[in-house]
Order: C-alpha cells, then sequence, then structure tokens
C-alpha cells in the first residue's frame, strides 16, 4: 500500500514505542460491536492506469466534448487561457489550506485581495469577499443580510431570476417569505415590484442581465426599494458588468443604486464542470461590511513594517462568534476564485472588454441570423448581451435532437424549468464561436424547424 | 536588491496586455445600437499587465505558500491529507470539465454515471440508506440536513414545538451557526470529564421541544464517545432525530459505520476524509448520508436509475428542494470516488488505520513537554494544552509561530473551545515516521526555547516570507481593495424606515 506513510515494519515499532502490542488496543473506546468485521463492499484498488480507463469511459458517455456549444443560463463555454490553469494547478495554491497562518499564506491572501478588488471593480461597489459557493447561494446570504439589516422579513424577487436562484431561495427562506413577482416581458417588471413592497420586505432582487439575457435599466427598482427601506440586490453576470454600468454606480438622476452585488463567476477562467465547483461573488456597500457572510482579506503591515495580507472581522465568522455569526460559511471557492483573479489579471483591462464585446456582437449576429429562418423568433423584444430566448417552431428537444448528429449544443431546453417554456431554446454565444460554427447552428435550427 | 513585491495593479500600464482574442468575425454594429437605453460603463480599473510579468508575480506569490505538498500539514479537523494528482487529472478529462449542468440526463449520462457510483461507495462506508451530494461543502450539508430533520418532525405534526438543538461545547462552530441558520435555537450542554458527551446533561436538555442533537464522532478532542449507543438512544426516546458531523470520518472509514451508531443522518466532508484538494480555502463538497426515514425530504432533485440509464428525478413532493444552483460540486465528486477506487476496501481501511496509528505515536511522543487534558487512547486526532508555557509569558499562538520556522505548518490552535491554550493535532496518514519525528523534535525544542529564551517565540516567525503580522491594524484600517474608491461613491447604505 503505497498510499499511507508507513511501512509494516514501521507499524510494529511505533505500536512498541505506544506500548500496545496490536492496532486493535487504541480502539478500546469503541465497542467491539460497533467495529466492522468485513471488508467495504466497495470496488477497486484500481491502479492508475485502470483509474484512467475507467474514467475516461465514463466521460466520454458525455456529450460536451463533441460538441461545439451554444449552452448557457449560468454557465458559459468560455476561453480559459492556457497560463490559468498552468499557475492555478500548482501544488502550492491547490494543496494549501485557509489562511490561518498569514506569514506562511501570503500567496492565497494576496490572491484573496486581488480578486475582492477587481471584484469589486465591476460590481461598482466599494468591498467585495473572498467568494461563496456559487450564484444562487450567493444571493441567498445576500437576502439573509438584507433580512438583518433591516430586521425584516420577507424578500421580493423577481421572475426574471434564474429558476434555480428562486428554488434555493425558497429552500433557505421558506417559500412563504420568497415573494416572486411575474415578468412577462423576460426583465423585472417595476411597477409591479413597487406595487409589491410592503413595510415587511427587507429587500428586491432582480437579475442583471435577467436569466434570458436582456438587460434591465434598474434605476427605478433601486429608487422604489430604497424609498421603501428594503436594500436593493442584483444578481450578475460578470461579463454583463464589463460593458453596462455597474448596479453599484449611482443612477442616472445621483441617487444610490443596489446595495448588494452577488453573481456567478464561472465564466472567469473556470470550466462548466456539470456547474460546480461554481464561483459565487458577493459585494457591498462598506457600511455593510459587517454583516457580510465569508471570509474577507486584508492589507496591513508585519513587524518590519511590510505590506501584507490577514484574514479579518473574523469575529463575523461561525468558527468565533457561532450562533451569532453572520453565517454559518466556513469554506470559499478558494481555487476558483484564484482562477478567476489570473483569468481576469491576464486578459486584463482590454482583453476583458474584447471578451464581452466578441460575445455580444456574436450573439446578435446569431439572433439575426435565427430570426430569419422561417418560424423562429426572438421572445422577448429587449436587447440583450450574450443570451437570448428563441421561440421555436418545434420543441426544444427536438432542435436537440436534430443538432446532435452535426456535434452542436444549441441551446439550453427551457422546457426543463416551464412545461410552457417547451418550444423555448436559450442561446449563448461567447467569443469562442466562429462565425463558421454560428452558420452551421443557424443550418441545424433550419432543419430541425423545417420538420415541423 | 530585490524588486519589491507588487500587486498586479501597481504594475505594467497603458500598452501592456495579455493574450490576444480573435478579430470579430461577424458584422459588427456600435454597442450603442445593439444595447439601446442601456447605460454603457466607462474605463474598467483592471491592470495592464503582459503574460510573462502576469506569471512571474503568481509564481511569486506561490512560493510563499505552505501546503501539504510541501511539508507537514498538522492542522486538527482539517485532515490535510496527500492529494493523490492522478484525480485532478481525471477530474479535467474534456468530457467531465466541459460537460454543461443544463445539458439534460442523456447529454450527461457519464457524470450522473460518476456520481451515481460515488453515492454507492459512500453509502457502503456509512451504513446509510440514501444521500445527496448537491451541498458544496460541510456547512451546507449540516443546513441541508436539518431542513430534512424539520421536514421529517411537520411531516409528523411536530414541527411548531420542537424548535432547539442540542449541540455539545466541543462542537465546530459550523453546527451552531446552521442551526441558527435554519431558525432552530442552539442548545449548548457542557462536556463531561473526559470530553466525551455528558449523559446527565444531554437528559436534562432533551425534551419535547428538541428536534435534534448534533454530535461530531470522533469528537473535536479525536475521542470516540464509549457510550454512542446509549447517546443515540436516549435522544430517539424524546423523539429528537440525531446528526452526526462527519468532520472526523478519517478516523472511521472500513473501521465503522456511523449509521450502527444509531444516527439519523451525517455530512462528509469529501475535501478531508476523501483527498480532495483544499485549493487555498475550498472549493469543498458536504454531501449528505440519511436513514430511510429522511429519503422522502432529499434536495431534489435525486439520481434515480431506470434500466440502465441515469435520470435527475426532480418529482420530490416532500423535498427540502435545491440548495445549489446545479448538481453540487462535480469536479470534487469525480475526485472523491477517483481516491475510492484507487485505494479499494483494503486501501480505505489502512488509511484509518494508518492515521490513528500516527496521532497516537505523536501523543505520546509529546505528552511529556506539552499538557495532554485527556489521556486516553486517541482516533485521527488529539488536542495538547499550552497552557504551561504561561509561566514563561509565552502563548499557544507563539508556539505555532515558531513551528512556521521548522518547515511545517502549526496545528489548530485554541480549538476546541473547552480546552485552555489547545493545540489539535491531526498528523493524518500521509505522514512517515521521519516526518512525525521530525515534528516532535521541533514542538520539543520549542518547550525548550520557551523556558530559555521567551521573547524567540513572542518574535516568531523569524524565517518566513512575512513575519508576524498585524491583524488589529487589517480590523481597524479595513483596506478591503487596492487603490481608493473615487470620490462621492461611498453613499451609506439605506436605513430601514423608521415604524
Amino acid at each position: 500500500m503505497s498510499f499511507v506513510g508507513l511501512s509494516p515494519e514501521e507499524e510494529r515499532t511505533m505500536l512498541a514505542r505506544i506500548g500496545v502490542e496490536r492496532f486493535e488496543d487504541l480502539l478500546e473506546a469503541v465497542p467491539a460491536e460497533l467495529r466492522q468485521r468485513q471488508p467495504l463492499p466497495v470496488a477497486g484498488p484500481l491502479s492508475e492506469i485502470e483509474q484512467r480507463r475507467q474514467f475516461g469511459a465514463w466521460s466520454r458517455m458525455n456529450h460536451a466534448d463533441r460538441a461545439v456549444s451554444f449552452m448557457g443560463g449560468g454557465i458559459y463555454d468560455h476561453y480559459i487561457p492556457a497560463a490559468v490553469n498552468a499557475l492555478a494547478m500548482r501544488s502550492e495554491f491547490a494543496t494549501a489550506y485557509t489562511p490561518y497562518q498569514p506569514e506562511v499564506a501570503q500567496g492565497t491572501l494576496t490572491a484573496i485581495f486581488e480578486f475582492q478588488s477587481m471584484i469589486a471593480e465591476l460590481a461598482g461597489m466599494e468591498v467585495a469577499n473572498a467568494s461563496l459557493y456559487d450564484g444562487a447561494t450567493a444571493t441567498v446570504e445576500a437576502a439573509l443580510l438584507a433580512r438583518h439589516h433591516t430586521g425584516r422579513a420577507r424578500v421580493l424577487a423577481s421572475a426574471s431570476l434564474h429558476p434555480h436562484t428562486l428554488e434555493v431561495l425558497r429552500t433557505y427562506l421558506g417559500a412563504e417569505r420568497v415573494a416572486v413577482i411575474a415578468a412577462p416581458e423576460g426583465v423585472s417588471d417595476a411597477a409591479a415590484l413597487e406595487r409589491a413592497l410592503a413595510p415587511d420586505v427587507a429587500c428586491v432582487i432582480y437579475a442583471q442581465p435577467s436569466f434570458f439575457g436582456l438587460v434591465e435599466r434598474p434605476d427605478a427598482l433601486h429608487r422604489a426599494a430604497h424609498a421603501a427601506g428594503a436594500l436593493a440586490i442584483a444578481a450578475c453576470d460578470p461579463i454583463a458588468l464589463v460593458v453596462l454600468e455597474p448596479p453599484g454606480a449611482q443612477n442616472a438622476d445621483g441617487s444610490a443604486g443596489a446595495d448588494i452585488v452577488v453573481g456567478e463567476g464561472q465564466s472567469l477562467g473556470n470550466a462548466p464542470t456539470l456547474g460546480g465547483p461554481a464561483l459565487g461573488f458577493f459585494a457591498c456597500r462598506q457600511a455593510l461590511v459587517r454583516r457580510m457572510p465569508g471570509r474577507l482579506a486584508a492589507e496591513t503591515v508585519d513587524r518590519h513594517g511590510r505590506r501584507g495580507f490577514v484574514l479579518t472581522l473574523q469575529t463575523r465568522e461561525q468558527h468565533i462568534r457561532r450562533e451569532k455569526a453572520t453565517s454559518n460559511i466556513c469554506t470559499n471557492q478558494g481555487l476558483l476564485a484564484l482562477r478567476a483573479t489570473i483569468h481576469m489579471g491576464l486578459l486584463g483591462r482590454e482583453g476583458m472588454r474584447e471578451v464581452a464585446e466578441l460575445c455580444i456582437q456574436k450573439t446578435h449576429h446569431a439572433a439575426r441570423l435565427a430570426a430569419a429562418i422561417p418560424g423562429y423568433a426572438l421572445a422577448y423584444p429587449g436587447p440583450f448581451v450574450r443570451e437570448f430566448a428563441l421561440d421555436c417552431p418545434v420543441e426544444a428537444a427536438r432542435v436537440i435532437a436534430a443538432a446532435r448528429a452535426d456535434g452542436i449544443l444549441p441551446g439550453v431546453d427551457l422546457g426543463q424549468f416551464r412545461p410552457e417554456w417547451k418550444r423555448r431554446l436559450l442561446v449563448a454565444v461567447t467569443e469562442q464561436r466562429s462565425a463558421a460554427e454560428i452558420e452551421r447552428w443557424a443550418a441545424v435550427l433550419k432543419r430541425a424547424g423545417g420538420k415541423a | 536588491m530585490k524588486l519589491e513585491r507588487r500587486l498586479l495593479i501597481e504594475q505594467g500600464g497603458p500598452g501592456h496586455r495579455g493574450p490576444r482574442l480573435p478579430a470579430c468575425d461577424v458584422p459588427a454594429l456600435p454597442l450603442a445600437e445593439l444595447l439601446p437605453g442601456a447605460r454603457l460603463r466607462g474605463t474598467l480599473a483592471f491592470p495592464q499587465v503582459s503574460e510573462p510579468e502576469v506569471v512571474r508575480h503568481f509564481i511569486e506569490l506561490s512560493a510563499m505558500n505552505h501546503h501539504i505538498d510541501r511539508g507537514f500539514y498538522p492542522l486538527g479537523s482539517c485532515t490535510m491529507k496527500h492529494n493523490p494528482k492522478i484525480n485532478d487529472e481525471l477530474a479535467a478529462l474534456p468530457g467531465f470539465a466541459l460537460d454543461h449542468p443544463l445539458a439534460g440526463e442523456q447529454a450527461s449520462q457519464g457524470s450522473l454515471r460518476v456520481i451515481r457510483e460515488l453515492e454507492r461507495a459512500l453509502l457502503a462506508i456509512t451504513g446509510f440508506a440514501a444521500i445527496t451530494t448537491q451541498p458544496a461543502a460541510g456547512a451546507q450539508g449540516e443546513m441541508t440536513a436539518l431542513l430534512m430533520i424539520r421536514a421529517h418532525h411537520r411531516g409528523r405534526g411536530e414541527g411548531e414545538r420542537r424548535t432547539r438543538v442540542i449541540v455539545p461545547d466541543s462542537a465546530h462552530g459550523t453546527n451552531p451557526a446552521s442551526v441558527n441558520l435554519v431558525g432552530y435555537e442552539a442548545v449548548t450542554i457542557p462536556s463531561a470529564e473526559q470530553a466525551t458527551v455528558d449523559l446527565e446533561a444531554l437528559g436534562h436538555a432533551l425534551g419535547p421541544d428538541t428536534a435534534a442533537v448534533m454530535l461530531t464522532v470522533p469528537n473535536t478532542l479525536g475521542l470516540f464517545e464509549p457510550r454512542i449507543l446509549e447517546v443515540t438512544k436516549l435522544a430517539h426516546e424524546a423523539g429528537a432525530q440525531v446528526y452526526m458531523d462527519g468532520a472526523n470520518m478519517n478516523a472511521l472509514v472500513g473501521l465503522v459505520r456511523p449509521a450502527d451508531l444509531g444516527f439519523d443522518c451525517m455530512h462528509l466532508n469529501l475535501h478531508k476524509t476523501f483527498s480532495t484538494p483544499h485549493g487555498g480555502g475550498g472549493p469543498g463538497a458536504g454531501p449528505v448520508a440519511v436513514a430511510a426515514h429522511l429519503e422522502p425530504f432529499l434536495p431534489a432533485p435525486v439520481l434515480r436509475e431506470v434500466d440502465g440509464t441515469l435520470h435527475l428525478d426532480c418529482d420530490r413532493p416532500q423535498s427540502i428542494g435545491r440548495v445549489h444552483g446545479y448538481h453540487g460540486n462535480f469536479g470534487i465528486l469525480v475526485r472523491a470516488l477517483a481516491y475510492i477506487l484507487g485505494l479499494g476496501p483494503a486501501g480505505l481501511t489502512a488509511v484509518s488505520r494508518t492515521a490513528i496509528l500516527n496521532a497516537n505515536y505523536l501523543m505520546r511522543r509529546l505528552k511529556d513537554s506539552y499538557e495532554l487534558p485527556h489521556d486516553a487512547a486517541c482516533m485521527h486526532e488529539f488536542v495538547l494544552s499550552g497552557r504551561g508555557l504561561r509561566r514563561y509569558g509565552v502563548r499557544t499562538l507563539d508556539v505555532a509561530k515558531r513551528l512556521l520556522d521548522f518547515g511545517v505548518h502549526a496545528p489548530t490552535v485554541y480549538f476546541p473551545l473547552i480546552v485552555e491554550e489547545a493545540l489539535m493535532i491531526e498528523p493524518t496518514e500521509t505522514e512517515t515516521l521521519d516526518r512525525l519525528e521530525h515534528f516532535a523534535a521541533a514542538m520539543e525544542r520549542i518547550a525548550v526555547e520557551a523556558a530559555e529564551n521567551p521573547q524567540l517565540l513572542r518574535d516568531a516567525p523569524h524565517s518566513t516570507p512575512s513575519s508576524r503580522l498585524d491583524e488589529g491594524r487589517a480590523a481597524r484600517e479595513l483596506k478591503l481593495r487596492w487603490g481608493r474608491p473615487a470620490a462621492g461613491r461611498e453613499t451609506p447604505a439605506p436605513e430601514p424606515a423608521r415604524r
């Protein structure tokens, strides 16, 4: 057995030095009837060669790596520069623990500080934390913060949020405390949200862009929430934030924008991987920082006056405050946040902008091609970023089945969320898609639609 | 002369950039035309640095980290074991890495098969009837299980009255925090002499309002509860559910099945027991295994197999709902299954045996240099107290900082709370006898230094990339990002309307 650190001879030596005869003597506290006598009924051991064969076979049962992806809905097929993988998979980052001893964790802590800086900049916010599990749970944590801050119980959520985010909100808060306000145009209905605001509402939550890729114009939402004493929370796509005015910025009339900006950061240098591990991000106003969930890195100095970074405000956290903590969060998504930091640092000011603009141009090109095919139409009229909902002349499942032979994943079947959407595809086009691939995609739509 | 360490934003500048992107090969229109009515942002104040300098920056950062591939990492309750490299490669196979969570069952049969096989293995290891792999971390697993427990009580018409959860004072902080998160009230009970559950205190605390009892096995002192069957029986007689915090499962794999101890449910930390890399603080994964009576409440969707095809079953009327945006931390699940299959039945048991042997060996080695508050055979970890060094003006924190000078990471300190000046040490099965001896020698030498030259410890560490950092200043100044927010941007958060 090469995995454990001891040879049988060393084991005997150690048992002798401990002063017991057999290993079982160390288990005296475990009642004999509770000890396992049979070997575990699990397969293995497999050598690396056998593991590679077995997992390789399983991985090839998925369609993903043989298909050109137009998939979105929160998880996207963006390019990951080679340097991201090369740097992030280094043992120094991957096999370190939470930076509890900052003197030997300056690598991790500095990277977290840089992550916080860039996320805060993207969000137009004063502060950001070291990351949370995913976009859905980051939205939940924002709602919980709003409840603590306002002392109010209910939250208003726009139906234009990701359906799974709405589900996770209901799981955590209880369905009776989450009022979902219909979004007939695919974006938040500001008037309906304003009417639903009541003295027991802690926050208004909307998506930027909406689940259907549409651009929100959130100024009215921010003003209405604030007038009612509620917080405004935006669940955002980071690529859209590269070009759109961030929700944390002031409204056009100079009034306050959103109070908390959260989102799913998979697009920033992380592979889709069936949607997990993902990367929740969380940014807010400095005034809310003491209620913030999760880890925070801060700048300080060491004994020699040299700059360094530490985890701070740990009195918010569960390992100090126990039941009075702001959240039960213990981990962050450290390695994914590191990948995002390298990704954003590498692409930088120009590269990030180019990625976002390529996505927008290609998505609009694809939408124009699709809308010209008989039977297809955009589901919503509003402006969109790198994703759009497409109404098909046949069930979306048929389009997907037809596309398989061409090696194309043509979009997300929205019928999985609501039966009335079963003819609707959610189509995302990233900077990776070439004009030729988009042409092939349009040809598949045409063929599948023609069988109606 | 060395260049001063600089942040990315302090490097490069206009004219510097990283990798190029392809030119736009579709007809392009001005953004203002494509996004009518949208407010567009001005400059994004991101770094402008060339690829070689970005690479050097992160390599420079990496060199400042301690990590398990470099050396000993005896953080108690964190299970810093070797992370087999093959597991990372398998998780990165394109078929897994590119799999999209909304592509549908048919497109993801391979991923679902991995989850299925992992479910089977974890059920075999824990002895439970059903499992969810959706929770993204142990703390989320705790919350998931507590929601299922509440659904169970509600189903029996006892949801209203059962509102309290009993947690021993030795528990991890996430336990009471999770209790609070789901709206229950945490009731802390003191531990008995040997840091095990005080049956009398438990009996007093249990009542018709008890929803659950949360226990860590082995407990945070590394001790197995010898009367665990009495504990779970007592709780069940009061109508409570019993939850096991599985953070310390590395002591039990192949030796004891938690379901046999009378527990109703538990979480596992795949990033501890099952070797997935900690990544500087995550990602982890916290599957929750349950007894049959809790199965209807599992988060949706639940994996179901029909004629060899795997389905995501969302038709679960009693489910507590989703706890993750997609299917949990799948990339971590791949690694955990690879670990299990790589070791096989005998290998898995050998891991727990070796972890226990290493901990007991170190405990014997160190009990004369430091105080051992609970002198009994331990499981995978043990707790020493540094209170004897106080007479030299030395705290446990100083011992921890001095250890860094010996190229090993410090143990977990000041936890569990029930031991003064605690040093919680978990060597794991990874360590060789040489490494254990080196650590013991360092600890012994530090105990001598405490008496002879206490200032050396108070000033430690001396050989690390940074010397001791001023945490107080960090909290006072709260500089949480580079640069300064532009003037006028610091608007106060709105206050709730006064009623």
